[in-house]
């Protein structure tokens, strides 16, 4: 799907983040500086701490930066605006999270429904929970159902306002290899039918054969990139 | 089609079922208090409103000795009169059948022909008396129910010296007498004290009136100067002995009333206000607590796009629903009790109908300030969360900065182990919030000896005035002053041990623009049995020239010691004169105003003569003693000190204490409400970390202990701060409720503060052992498995 003459729809420069946990001040980014092309799929690999997450949060609107610049398709975001934030979140990002975050006492159906009720141009529902293999299981509570399929409820949820960009925090760190692999199919598909650029994180190198390109941190620094020269398919993944 | 959002919200709601109960409860405990106390003054006012208009009851009244009836025409053109209604009011004793004590009546005639212009009767059974037939009487409906009497019953009565057998033929209820009080008594006893209207002639013909009246009241045009015709009445009537009119704000039956109202209403404006405080802190805590909670969700939700207006809606929506079920529980319950209260009003205040029907400002203040506390809480709690990045909102809070303090050093902190060691940390490291949760706790408890202050007050209040103050076992006053002597002659009656006289004269009192219908009671020199009595010093001695003015009633002329008041005697030859305030004693009942019975004699002319006096009985010969008087002519009313205290808890018991027993279950809802939802918000904080402890090897016991352990300290720090509050409250209480016919002292009992701490400790053990269960159904492997 991607190309080099793809545009690019994500560009941050100079990020800087520092947390202040109690009385511990962490330096989470240290200066990146990254571009994610139209349709492409990024896996962001590197140890915990290193600052992926953070990198997600900022692209994805769910916190701000420190220092730097983020910009989508060439505008610059309106990081200290709330309600622009909020915006972007709303039109552009979907999410998905290592642990699911569903609401336990919405049925999938309605999970999916809590995002397409306020999105612009979202799919139903239940085209959504079919294009993750859940079709049979629109009404089920999330407790009603396994590891995978929360996350495939996630990954749903996620997709199913047609965002532009998916970002997916760990995806697979909860679940065995043979349910991540499912998990990974359905983002794998979204990202080449629906054309989404992606941004998977994750500490599992294997998984990292999927994507176009393999972003690696360290210590709140992106250390190397590489371009995978062919991607390989979920399905031949073992780990 | 409705949305996730509020399908989340109705399964939220579902799930925290105990939780929104609870809170519901502590709101619908302060609303339904309010409502109660608001509706059942707009009852009381309202129907004594139509009452008073139906009947046509009076504007003046007045009462002189002897007045020719050919006067009528004279009042009857005073500027201002509408209507004049003369009559004749005299008093009698009654032999009730199977009543040893003689019982105090009250004569009023029935006018010859036609209706009652004034004060018109509503017959409740049989029918008016037959102006022919002198020995029927229409008897009171409270009086007659006392005695078990119907229309065909017949009693005895002593009418002017005169033995004779009365017949019932009707029971009625007069607005004159809603509250139906004997002479020099305090409370209505139905049993010792009855009216009874006869036909005019009879009673012109028993008690020597022909062609004359000895009572007259009027009505009077919209915009009549009341003063000025009551003025011009006393001119009239004060040559045929006259005792000084006066309106209906100083009738009897209509001041209590008023008091009672104004009593309600003082209720209504403190006791209910503070409660609705209260509850409205405690729910405001309670759900901020409880959205601190939902911080997670509330990330999540802005993770999606969700803007803060939209979040904010969502749990305002949440809130307005818990508050909805409280106010709406609150409202039926406050309008049900509003509406039993006032009918247990009409227990004591015979209204022959009873108006209920609240109006909806009652409900909308109750709802609005409950609402408005509980959503002002929430926000707070919602805008806290949604400050946060969404990223950091759905993390859960970093773990707290904990640090080895002074505390920590001591002896005592190394004794510890490690789980109190943890219940201590927590605490001191959240010193707000473990502060306001035992506030929380403290406020209910404080509500709670507010309550149950009433019941020591009013103890104490009896025990001032009936025991301490008191020590006479009888009380007999005349119609008519009688000669000094007479007290020997009583005192040579059998089972009477001592007899000690007092006078009583009606008496205008003026202070400045100030003045005051108030009658002066004579006091002998080193009276005992009922001396001058003040609530701190004591029996006072009567100084023997000046006036001894009680508390109250110097407030009301605003007159200290030292200076002088004009004094209007009422009686006899209408003396007019200055005097100076001797003294200023404090009294619980009342505004009384003493003189030195000589001095009373001498200023007012008449030589020495008593209006009644105060006895001491042998109890062996009390029945002898009793049978006695009943025979004695011109005795107008006799008070038994024993039934006076016995109304008395009576009264008190079927009304204040039945308000107070409210406040005291609504304390407790409180009680219950908060402390329910402090463990459970406690829990829902805490669960992973007790599943972790769980996980490592504690057992049920010692997690519940982590847990309840802190409930259990900030509960025990609650009593002390909560028994101080409660004082705090107590006194402003009895400072804000001072009313004419009583005041209120601050007495709390030790057995007070141990019953409301009890009560807390009762409520924080059964939320202890309800939340307690959900612990042994903590679920490890979920908690574990998920998040951090």
């Amino acid at each position: 799907m991607e190309n080099e003459a793809s545009a690019i729809a994500l560009e941050a420069r100079e990020l800087t983040k520092i947390y202040r946990m109690g009385a511990v001040e962490v330096h989470a980014l240290r200066g990146v500086d990254v571009a994610l092309r139209e349709g492409e799929l990024v896996v962001l690999l590197g140890p915990s701490g290193s600052g992926k997450s953070t990198l997600l949060n900022i692209l994805g609107g769910l916190d701000t930066p420190t220092g730097g610049t983020v910009r989508f398709r060439g505008e610059p975001l309106t990081l200290d605006s709330e309600r622009a934030l909020n915006l972007y979140r709303r039109n552009h990002v979907g999410f998905v999270f290592q642990f699911y975050n569903l609401i336990p006492s919405l049925t999938a159906r309605e999970n999916v429904s809590l995002v397409t009720e306020i999105a612009r141009n979202p799919m139903s529902p239940v085209e959504a929970l079919s294009i993750v293999g859940l079709g049979d299981r629109l009404d089920h509570f999330p407790a009603q159902l396994s590891g995978g399929e929360q996350q495939r409820v996630a990954i749903a949820r996620a997709i199913a306002k047609r965002p532009d960009l998916l970002l997916c925090d760990e995806p697979t760190g909860a679940l065995d290899s043979k349910t991540g692999i499912l998990v990974l199919d359905a983002i794998l598909r979204i990202n080449r039918e629906l054309g989404t650029t992606t941004a998977l994180i994750t500490h599992n190198a294997v998984i990292a054969e999927i994507a176009n390109r393999v972003l690696y941190f360290a210590d709140g620094r992106i250390v190397e990139t590489r371009t995978n020269a062919a991607q390989r398919a979920p399905g031949e993944l073992a780990w | 089609m409705m949305s996730s959002l509020d399908r989340k919200l109705i399964r939220e709601l579902w799930r925290l079922k105990a939780q929104v109960l609870a809170i519901a409860l502590v709101i619908a405990s302060g609303t339904a208090l309010l409502i109660m106390a608001l509706t059942t003054i707009e009852a009381l006012e309202e129907t004594t409103a139509a009452y008073y208009e139906r009947t046509r009851f009076a504007d003046v009244f007045a009462q002189a000795k002897r007045a020719p009836e050919n006067l009528q025409r004279e009042i009857a053109d005073i500027p201002g009169v509408r209507l004049v209604e003369t009559r004749i009011v005299e008093g009698a004793i009654l032999d009730m059948p199977g009543f040893a004590e003689p019982v105090v009546a009250q004569l009023l005639s029935l006018p010859e022909r036609g209706p009652q212009l004034l004060n018109a009767l509503v017959v409740r059974s049989g029918r008016l008396a037959d102006p022919t037939r002198p020995d029927e009487v229409v008897v009171s409906e409270p009086f007659a129910e006392a005695h078990d009497l119907k229309p065909g019953d017949n009693f005895d009565a002593v009418l002017r010296g005169r033995k004779r057998t009365l017949q019932v033929v009707g029971t009625a209820l007069s607005p004159e007498f809603v509250y139906a009080i004997a002479p020099g008594g305090l409370m209505p006893d139905d049993e010792r004290f009855g009216i009874l209207w006869m036909g005019h002639d009879a009673l012109t013909a028993a008690f020597d009136l022909k062609a004359s009246f000895n009572n007259v009241t009027l009505s009077l045009l919209p915009g009549a100067d009341e003063k000025d015709v009551i003025r011009r009445l006393d001119g009239l009537l004060a040559p045929f002995g006259g005792i000084g009119a006066y309106g209906r704000a100083d009738q009897t039956s209509n001041w209590f009333l008023e008091s009672e109202i104004a009593q309600q209403k003082n209720m209504s404006r403190i006791m209910p206000t503070i409660f609705l405080a209260v509850a409205a802190f405690l729910t405001n805590m309670v759900m901020a607590r409880l959205i601190e909670t939902e911080r997670r969700e509330i990330g999540l939700l802005k993770a999606f796009g969700y803007g803060n207006w939209a979040i904010g809606w969502h749990y305002a929506k949440m809130v307005l629903v818990i508050g909805t079920i409280g106010i709406l529980i609150g409202s039926l319950i406050g309008a049900w009790l509003g509406h039993w209260n006032t009918e247990l009003y009409t227990k004591f205040y015979r209204f022959p109908f009873l108006l209920y029907r609240p109006g909806p400002a009652g409900f909308v203040i109750a709802g609005a300030i409950s609402l408005g506390a509980a959503l002002a809480g929430s926000l707070a709690a919602v805008r806290r969360a949604v400050r946060l990045p969404p990223a950091e909102a759905m993390l859960p809070p970093s773990p707290p900065v904990y640090r080895r303090m002074w505390a920590s050093r001591t002896a005592l902190a190394g004794a510890l182990d490690e789980p109190s060691r943890m219940i201590f940390r927590r605490i001191i490291r959240w010193p707000v919030r473990a502060f306001l949760a035992s506030l929380g706790l403290a406020l209910s408890i404080a509500v709670l000896i507010m309550a149950l202050q009433w019941v020591d007050a009013i103890d104490s209040l009896a025990e001032t005035a009936f025991e301490r103050g008191q020590h006479q076992d009888a009380t007999v006053a005349f119609n008519d002053k009688q000669p000094i002597d007479t007290v020997a002659d009583f005192e040579n009656l059998p089972g009477v041990l001592a007899a000690e006289p007092y006078r009583f004269v009606s008496a205008r009192i003026r202070h400045a623009h100030l003045s005051e219908r108030q009658g002066i009671i004579g006091a002998p020199a080193g009276a005992i049995l009922s001396p001058v009595f003040d609530v701190e010093r004591g029996r006072i001695e009567v100084p023997p020239g000046g006036l001894m003015v009680s508390r109250k009633l110097a407030e009301l002329l605003d007159v200290s010691a030292g200076e002088t008041v004009d004094i209007e005697l009422l009686e006899g030859r209408q003396t007019r004169l200055s005097l100076p305030v001797v003294q200023i004693f404090e009294t619980y009942l009342g505004t009384p105003a003493y003189m030195d019975m000589t001095a009373l004699n001498r200023m007012a002319g008449d030589g020495r003569v008593v209006s009644g006096l105060h006895m001491r009985v042998d109890a062996p010969s009390r029945a002898t003693l009793l049978e006695s008087l009943k025979d004695i002519p011109n005795i107008a009313a006799v008070l038994f000190r024993q039934a006076a205290i016995d109304t008395f808890y009576k009264t008190m018991g079927e009304t204040i204490f039945i308000f107070i027993g409210f406040f005291v279950a609504f304390s407790m809802t409180l009680s219950v409400g908060v402390t329910y939802n402090s463990i459970r918000i406690a829990l829902s904080e805490r669960a992973r970390e007790l599943a972790t402890l769980r996980v490592l090897g504690f057992s049920r016991w010692e997690i519940s202990y982590i847990l309840l352990g802190e409930v259990g300290i900030l509960t025990w720090l609650a009593i002390p701060l909560g028994a101080t509050i409660g004082y705090g409250l107590a006194w402003y209480m009895t400072s804000a409720f001072e009313t004419e016919l009583y005041r209120v002292p601050l007495v709390l009992r030790d057995a007070t503060y141990g019953k409301a701490a009890l009560i807390a400790l009762a409520a924080t053990l059964v939320c202890a052992a309800v939340v307690r269960r959900r612990l042994d159904r903590l679920d490890l492997i979920a908690v574990l498995k998920t998040r951090e």
